[in-house]
C-alpha cells in the first residue's frame, strides 16, 4: 500500500484529500504513479495530465518524476506552492 | 538552535527578534522580514485569505531551508514563523529573522530563506474576492529569485 495525499486545488478538483492504494505491478516511480492515476480518466486525467503544473513529495521530500516509490511510502500531489 | 513554527496565532516580531539575540553578545546584526496580507491582488479586492499547508512536511521543509542557509552563511540563529488558517488584509503571514555577527550575512541569509520558502515550502493561499474564491497562482518571479542562489528546480512552471 502507498498513502497518497492531495492538497489545495488538487484536493478540491479530485474531491478527496487522500487515499491508500495497492501499487500495481510495474509502478515504481513518481511518473508511473501519476500515469496510473491519470488512466482513471475524468477529473484525474484533467487534474494530473502531463503538462499540468503538479509538484510531488515522497515521504515529505520534494520529488522528481524519476523518484522511486515503494510500498509504505507517503506520496503527495499538489499545485505549485504559494506561501510566504 | 533555529526556531521554526507553523501556527494559526499571530506573532510579535519585536519580541521574537529580541528573544533571537537575547544573551548572545556575538550577535552584531539582526535582519528580519515580515510578510503581510494585502487587500488587493491581481487587481481584485481581497477580503480574506486562507492558508493551507502539508502538516508533517511543512516543518521539515522549513528546517531544511534554514539548515541550508546556516551552512552557506555564518549566522548565529534563525527564527521562522509561518501562519496558516484564515487571515485578513493587514494580518502578518510570515516572519523570518536572522541573527549574525555582521549585517551582510544576516541580510543574505534572510533573503535566501524567504526566496526558498516561496518556492519549496508546502503552503497554498486561497483568496476570497467579491468575484468569488480563487487559489493564488505561483509566480515565475519567485523562481527567478530562488535561482539567484543557485536553485535549479522550478515551482511555478
Amino acid at each position: 500500500m502507498v498513502r497518497i495525499l492531495y492538497f489545495a486545488k488538487l484536493r478540491e478538483d479530485l474531491g478527496k484529500g487522500g487515499e491508500e492504494i495497492e501499487l500495481p505491478a510495474g509502478v515504481a516511480t513518481v511518473a508511473a504513479l501519476r500515469a496510473h492515476l491519470v488512466a482513471r480518466g475524468g477529473a484525474w486525467a484533467a487534474a494530473l495530465a502531463q503538462g499540468k503544473s503538479v509538484r510531488v513529495a515522497v515521504n515529505h521530500d520534494m520529488a522528481e518524476p524519476t523518484t522511486p516509490i515503494k510500498p509504505g511510502d507517503e506520496v503527495a500531489f499538489f499545485p505549485p506552492v504559494t506561501g510566504g | 538552535m533555529p526556531t521554526i513554527r507553523v501556527q494559526t496565532e499571530d506573532f510579535d516580531a519585536g519580541a521574537e527578534t529580541a528573544r533571537l539575540r537575547a544573551g548572545d553578545p556575538k550577535v552584531g546584526a539582526v535582519a528580519s522580514f515580515v510578510g503581510v496580507c494585502r487587500d488587493v491582488n491581481e487587481g481584485d479586492a481581497v477580503t480574506t485569505m486562507t492558508l493551507e499547508h502539508y502538516p508533517g512536511m511543512t516543518e521539515k521543509a522549513l528546517a531544511k531551508i534554514v539548515d541550508e542557509a546556516m551552512a552557506r552563511w555564518r549566522v548565529v540563529d534563525v527564527t521562522v514563523i509561518h501562519r496558516v488558517g484564515e487571515l485578513r488584509p493587514a494580518d502578518q503571514i510570515v516572519l523570518v529573522a536572522v541573527a549574525g555577527a555582521h549585517r551582510g550575512e544576516a541580510f543574505a541569509a534572510c533573503e535566501f530563506i524567504m526566496d526558498y520558502l516561496k518556492t519549496r515550502a508546502p503552503f497554498w493561499k486561497k483568496e476570497q474576492t467579491p468575484q468569488g474564491a480563487r487559489w493564488v497562482d505561483a509566480r515565475a518571479g519567485d523562481d527567478e529569485a530562488a535561482a539567484r542562489w543557485g536553485a535549479d528546480e522550478k515551482n511555478a512552471a
